[in-house]
């Protein structure tokens, strides 16, 4: 082996070293700023951690954009929905006076709320649009209370760093991390356009996280739990799209 | 050890008088190393990026102009293809599989490599001087009559000369400039303005555009401009002697083409 290519050898080896230890101490510092999404692994992990890092570090405090009354769709919209369960459909027909939300996990109060006594809380609205992964989107109104109100409420610990909420269908649930979780703008939404939230859009409760896609946005809720680690629920990757094979985070 | 061409001869070769001194069948220095590899990245992340954006197209072959569009909305036009939702009107009696979940984790995984090579190329571009010497067209090259020529003669499938074969002609300078500032640049920002948490941040980036369907239907234009310059960046390549070509595109060496 020549000196020249010994030497060459050298400075790749080197290089190769220092960017192994440089995206170690990269991964570690993502970890603790909380820039690693549930669904990290994987060989689509790269990308997901690139999208959700960067929403983290420079998009985390903005509002997603209101529009004006005469924006929203008309008609109204509404996705088709998965066949409804018994469990709903008996809640459906008392008129939904027994729909019952649980909050639990990391929380000082584990707090079981009506509809009514959500109702009963400040209510806030937002004329927003929902778009689609699919590439379809609508403009509503969408009233409800805010996430952050509720949280408040049961007294939600420092630790926790995610929000697990569940659908009445048992397979649809999904995560958000506190942050989307504290948002002005996340709501758990009652109403939509002037009235009650109709059954077609996720009546009567629906988790409302405009800056996320429309699966995010998880209807017919009936279970909030506060976790530090999504690793107790499913399969670890923050909610049961990624096992669908969808991204957890859905801001793009 | 194998003759290293970059040793001896620039590693951009340009200019005619380069081209005429040296003699054919030798073996030289095409492109530089970091084109080369900048190149082959875009070409995978290209074509998974239009894979991926078709599966991602046929869940809602319907296309909007403004701020919101679905099912309900009439459509600026519509692709006459099946879909891969059930609820898309498409005139099919079947629904194709929902591929939605990877390509949508691949095309944004393909899109961070290919932005982040894009800019190493641009700056690269700027610092190394491959843009002013092999991108800008000299000035005597910007006519009509000029431009026209190079087409006509690329029109008629013709190979190119000695002189072209180690260099860009004006066309194809204009036409890459074309992809990297302005195609790229579109399909980037159109993308973006698609995504609700990058509009929350930015709402002027999808403002300017007319509103979110806007952006998807520009961002669908724009892909179809940037696959048919794939079509045609190929067809010249198998012109111009396909495996002479890709090989200087992977070793950076070509040997010396043979007079036509």
């Amino acid at each position: 082996m020549s000196n020249v290519s010994r030497r060459k050898w050298i400075k790749a080896g080197v290089v190769a070293a220092t960017g192994v230890a440089g995206l170690g101490a990269a991964a570690r510092i993502a970890q603790r700023y909380g820039l690693i999404p549930p669904d990290h692994g994987g060989i689509y992990g790269v990308g997901e951690t690139l999208n959700y890092a960067s929403y983290k570090l420079c998009t985390r405090h903005s509002l997603a954009r209101e529009f004006s009354p005469s924006q929203i769709s008309k008609p109204p919209f509404a996705n088709e929905i998965a066949p409804l369960n018994d469990a709903y459909k008996r809640l459906q027909a008392g008129g939904f006076a027994d729909w019952r939300l649980t909050v639990d996990g990391m929380v000082d109060r584990p707090t079981t709320f009506s509809i009514a006594q959500l109702k009963s809380y400040p209510s806030q609205s937002q004329i927003t649009q929902l778009a689609c992964e699919e590439g379809w989107s609508y403009i509503a109104e969408w009233i409800g209370v805010r996430l952050s109100h509720v949280l408040n409420l049961v007294g939600a610990h420092r630790q926790a760093k995610y929000v697990v909420y569940f659908s009445i269908d048992l397979n649809w649930w999904d995560s958000i991390d506190m942050g989307d979780a504290l948002h002005p703008q996340t709501f758990l939404a009652y109403g939509m356009n002037g009235d009650d939230l109709p059954v077609g859009n996720g009546g009567p409760l629906r988790m409302r996280v405009p800056r996320q896609l429309g699966y995010k946005n998880v209807k017919f809720i009936t279970r909030l739990t506060l976790t530090d680690s999504m690793k107790g629920f499913g399969k670890g990757l923050g909610s049961a799209s990624p096992e669908g094979g969808y991204a957890w985070y859905a801001g793009i | 050890m194998e003759r290293s061409a970059s040793v001896e001869l620039p590693l951009e070769a340009n200019a005619t008088s380069a081209a005429s001194s040296v003699p054919f069948a030798t073996v030289r220095s095409r492109h530089s190393a970091l084109v080369r590899v900048t190149h082959w990245i875009t070409a995978l992340c290209f074509v998974t990026l239009l894979v991926t954006g078709i599966e991602i197209l046929i869940s809602h072959p319907r296309f909007y102009w403004g701020e919101s569009g679905n099912v309900l909305t009439k459509p600026l036009f519509q692709i006459p293809i099946p879909a891969s939702r059930k609820t898309v009107p498409t005139g099919y009696g079947y629904v194709l599989p929902d591929q939605n979940g990877w390509s949508r984790y691949l095309h944004f995984q393909s899109a961070w490599v290919v932005v982040l090579t894009g800019l190493l190329y641009v700056i690269s571009a700027v610092f190394t001087g491959h843009l002013r010497k092999n991108l800008l067209p000299c000035k005597g090259d910007v006519s009509w009559r000029a431009i026209s020529a190079v087409a006509a003669k690329s029109l008629l499938l013709r190979r190119p000369s000695e002189a072209e074969a180690w260099s860009y002609n004006a066309l194809q300078r204009l036409s890459y400039l074309f992809v990297i500032f302005v195609l790229f640049p579109l399909v980037i920002w159109t993308g973006l303005a698609m995504s609700p948490a990058f509009v929350a941040a930015v709402p002027v980036s999808v403002e300017l555009l007319g509103g979110q369907q806007s952006a998807r239907t520009i961002h669908f234009f724009v892909s179809v401009a940037l696959a048919l310059f794939l079509v045609v960046h190929v067809a010249m390549v198998i012109v111009a002697g396909f495996w002479n070509r890709v090989r200087a595109m992977i070793t950076g060496r070509g040997t010396g083409m043979e007079r036509i």
